[in-house]
């Protein structure tokens, strides 16, 4: 609309705070993360060694490549469990069902990632209530440890992160139209064919936009891993943790933090790149 | 006594496109002023012009006299309906009509004197409680006009306000809208596509082709006199027929259709240039069916019906001229004396060469209303 | 397969469990904890030992209940004021880029708009990283030049603010553009043609149709601040936030004063969600 006539000061009231956000909260922050990350904790010049100690160092490398592995899986888990929840709500249960359970799975979603966490710690641990039940019914003839391995962490972290793929996955289900299904059915297709050649398609912005939402996420977790992961279970963001807050050594962090930043970015860059979506659409 | 409206010159281009280009026209004050023209033709720029929303090119913009070309949208004489009406949703009807009062800095009492007077004049008293949802299609259109109508401006602008309307609807507002601009006396340019509303309610009406106007008039001088062969297609429906000018043996200019029909032509089409092809239009309603023999000085020609389009009093053939691809169509009076006539039937249609028009060039490709 | 088509039986029946089951799981450590939060016992486990309320009114010798905790009440206040602050600040920056986007034509458009959207691909980690370390360095300048010690700039409130208001804006900024790209411009331009300025159209027009999307976005935003712990963590001074001093309490051993702050934290935030959700979906017809 190049003819529109144009008051220029409400652009700048809009303008300037949010530059202002960007600048002062996202860009510089950043850059100074970068800086840190090539400078070296003791005479303060530039060097290489916070990235070479990554290397050199077995467990740093390890745990980061053991994050990435697991974040993708939990993803993956996530997604799978998540299609036919999205599915059950909008086109099996009943419309006004369907929406009452929307509204139930959105209501843990806004209690803290703490308080669920703790919720598994108290139903797992070696004293915790299935323990209790199951061993005063003899099922169990004594108590178990199910806390603090990698199995519960991998349970935890897609109980964590499951909301923030129904959600989309809901949205773009609900617009799917049924006479789409019908069709298909009414065609000769089968279950599995339907859900290959017109749901799955269908729903894929969803499930990409989903799919990166919940990578971040459980990428950049330090409450789950921390918290119901074992001695062995280190998550790459408790590395940076441990880093700042422990040994206060900031530029180990720093580029610990960047490499955290790049993998994350990498691999969501890649999956927009194999699915042909791009971001923009993708946060909507 | 200025003008209500005078605009000289007017010009918009968007990049390479001209939309509008060296556009003037007067509208006299309290007078309904109608520009007609097909989608694309530029008709909504050249209104956006006037209400202030786009910055002109080139020309001047005239209120009462008093050059507004440069004057913000909000502090011009014009108030505009828009397409889709614009109401405020999140205001009621009330709130509606007494926004622009507001924003003048009116307060109080006068305020909702004049609403409840504005209210009562589109004939929607006491509504001012209800949300614009609770309205229908029709009382909506009211209310937007009352709106505007509040703040007594200069020239009132639509922009094809019955566009959203349903067919029977659309025809009832017509004769309403036509009866409010008549006795509130503000001048009203109105913007459509729809001959029809443009004939029904205008004194005047301008009819728009590619960013110009190709000919201003009555509704009558329009269809009677039509200056182009767009405006000849484009207001009422006529048949197009592409012939060679020649001269018959007294001189008289005549014309050659498709190599083998040779038709008398009125004495208008004089001018045209012997041998060079041009524009023929007879309308629908001109044409004769089975023309007596008695009728001397008619044109004739023999045609096959390939259907017959009943429509009630709007009833149609449409036929062939034979040795021909044309389509033609010619009204169908519902008289009882046609109704033996079938699809494939081979009959004569004449009409008076004085009622036919003709427009030099070949006009390249003819009018396509979709 | 879906409600107009037929199905098997077996095919229904074990959708339902599954689909059971899943709204189990959701909902048991919850349920859980909630109970526990009543059980008179030192520690929040089972067997019970008896309906209590010591674990919220408990003055003492050895049930200290929320409402006698200092420490955490400290918390969760702080909590309070983040969760505020951060509502505010974000709600008007939001909002702001949400206009900017959608209303607005500038050259580097889209970058700008990359940049805004960042955030929400960066793990909260890095962003409180990358905000502590920023304010240090910032810091240590402005006392180098000017001898000042700018207490805003250490961890602490107003670090824990900028750090959650970071990415929490971005999220306020979708749910308003959502909003604002469903509006009709031509209100707009109906006010501009009705004499209204542009102040008077953003005031009359523009943002009561957006009002509920930017008391949602508030919402949201509060909610999002009040829970927040991988950013707050390296942001945070000597005033712990109510997550931050809950993590501390369940990683190294606690009494069931967690399941009673979690069972406040869980009603409240419950009758908060819905009664959003539920007015959220009122304002829009």
């Amino acid at each position: 609309m190049s003819g529109r006539i144009r008051l220029n000061w409400g652009f700048l009231f809009f303008f300037l705070p949010v530059a202002l956000w960007l600048l002062l909260l996202i860009v510089l922050p950043h850059a100074e993360l970068l800086r840190l990350s090539f400078t070296s904790s003791r005479p303060g010049g530039f060097t290489l060694q916070n990235y070479m100690a990554f290397f050199s160092e077995p467990i740093y490398w390890l745990t980061f490549v053991r994050t990435a592995f697991y974040s993708v899986i939990v993803t993956f888990l996530v997604m799978v469990i998540a299609l036919p929840v999205a599915f059950y709500i909008t086109k099996v249960a009943r419309v006004r069902a369907g929406g009452f359970l929307m509204v139930l799975i959105l209501v843990p979603f806004w209690v803290s990632e703490l308080i669920r966490v703790y919720g598994w710690i108290i139903l797992l641990r070696e004293s915790g209530v299935i323990n209790r039940l199951f061993t005063s019914i003899g099922l169990f003839s004594q108590p178990i440890e199910m806390l603090y391995n990698d199995v519960t962490m991998i349970m935890g972290l897609v109980y964590t992160s499951m909301l923030f793929m129904v959600v989309p996955i809901v949205g773009v289900m609900d617009a799917l139209d049924d006479s789409l299904i019908e069709a298909a059915y009414d065609l000769g297709a089968s279950k599995t064919a339907i859900w290959r050649t017109i749901i799955i398609p269908h729903c894929m912005p969803g499930m990409v936009s989903g799919g990166i939402i919940v990578f971040m996420l459980v990428l950049g977790s330090y409450l789950t891993p921390n918290l119901m992961g074992g001695k062995n279970s280190l998550w790459f963001t408790e590395q940076i943790y441990n880093q700042i807050i422990l040994y206060f050594n900031w530029n180990q962090g720093a580029a610990f933090g960047f490499l955290l930043l790049l993998l994350s970015s990498l691999i969501i860059w890649i999956a927009l790149k194999v699915t042909g979506q791009n971001l923009g659409e993708v946060v909507k | 006594m200025p003008f209500a409206l005078s605009v000289h010159g007017l010009t918009k281009k968007f990049g390479n496109f001209t939309a509008v280009e060296n556009i003037s026209f007067d509208v006299e004050d309290g007078k309904f002023f109608s520009i007609l023209g097909p989608s694309g033709c530029g008709k909504t720029t050249l209104l956006r012009m006037i209400a202030g929303f786009y910055r002109q090119d080139g020309g001047t913009i005239l209120f009462n006299g008093e050059d507004m070309s440069s004057v913000p949208p909000n502090r011009r004489p014009v108030n505009l309906v828009f397409q889709n009406l614009a109401l405020f949703p999140m205001m009621n009807v009330f709130e509606n009509v007494a926004f622009g009062l507001r924003r003048r800095g009116e307060k109080g009492s006068g305020v909702a004197r004049k609403v409840n007077d504005m209210l009562e004049r589109v004939g929607l008293p006491d509504s001012g409680e209800k949300q614009i949802s609770q309205l229908s299609g029709g009382q909506k259109q009211r209310i937007a006009i009352a709106r505007c109508l509040v703040l007594d401006p200069a020239v009132l602008l639509l922009d094809e306000p019955l566009g959203a309307l349903d067919a029977k609807l659309r025809e009832h507002m017509k004769v309403e809208l036509k009866t409010l601009q008549a006795n509130v006396g503000t001048t009203f340019v109105y913007i459509t596509h729809d001959q029809s509303e443009a004939m029904v309610m205008s004194d005047t009406v301008a009819v728009m082709n590619k960013g110009t106007f190709e000919q201003t008039g009555s509704p009558q001088e329009l269809y009677h006199r039509p200056r182009s062969s767009f405006v000849a297609q484009f207001v009422g429906n006529n048949n197009r027929f592409l012939i060679v000018p020649s001269r018959d043996d007294g001189g008289a200019p005549a014309g050659l259709y498709a190599g083998r029909f040779s038709f008398i032509l009125d004495d208008a089409c004089r001018s045209l240039q012997d041998g060079i092809p041009c524009e023929m239009f007879v309308r629908p309603e001109a044409m004769v069916i089975e023309p007596g023999s008695d009728t001397p000085g008619f044109n004739r020609m023999p045609v096959q019906v390939r259907a017959v389009l009943f429509d009630g009093g709007n009833s149609r053939l449409l036929v062939i001229p034979e040795g021909t691809e044309d389509e033609i169509v010619v009204m169908l009076p519902q008289t009882g004396l046609y109704d033996h006539i079938r699809a494939g039937d081979r009959i004569m249609v004449g009409w008076d060469p004085g009622i036919s028009l003709c427009f030099a060039g070949n006009g390249g490709k003819p009018y396509d209303e979709r | 397969m879906i409600r107009s088509l037929p199905s098997s039986r077996r095919y229904r029946w074990s959708f339902n469990l599954f689909i059971g089951a899943y709204f189990v799981l959701l909902f048991a450590p919850l349920v859980v904890t909630m109970i526990l939060a009543f059980n008179d016992s030192m520690y929040p486990s089972l067997p019970w030992e008896g309906f209590t309320l010591d674990w919220f009114f408990g003055s003492g010798p050895e049930k200290f209940g929320i409402f006698n905790d200092q420490a955490n009440l400290r918390s969760l206040a702080f909590s309070f004021r983040v969760a505020l602050t951060v509502a505010c600040l974000s709600t008007i920056l939001g909002t702001c880029a949400a206009f900017l986007f959608e209303q607005e034509n500038f050259r580097f458009k889209g970058a700008l708009y990359f940049l805004m959207i960042a955030p929400l691909v960066i793990p909260g980690v890095i962003l409180g990283i990358s905000i502590l370390m920023f304010a240090n360095t910032v810091g240590i300048f402005i006392e180098d030049l000017t001898g000042v010690y700018v207490k805003s700039l250490v961890p602490g409130f107003w670090l824990v603010v900028l750090g959650q208001s970071s990415f929490i804006s971005t999220i306020v900024a979708l749910v308003v553009s959502a909003r604002l790209k469903k509006f009709d411009r031509s209100l707009e331009e109906a006010a501009y043609n009705l004499g209204a300025n542009r102040a008077e159209v953003l005031r009359y027009v523009t943002l009561p149709y957006l009002r509920p999307s930017i008391l949602g976005g508030a919402a949201v935003a509060f909610l999002m601040s009040f829970e927040n712990f991988n950013t707050t963590i390296f942001t945070v001074g000597s005033q712990a936030t109510l997550p931050i001093n809950m993590y501390m309490q369940v990683r190294d051993g606690s009494t069931p004063v967690i399941n009673a702050i979690s069972f406040l934290l869980i009603t409240g935030t419950s009758i908060f969600a819905v009664a959003n959700l539920y007015l959220g979906k009122k304002k829009e017809d």
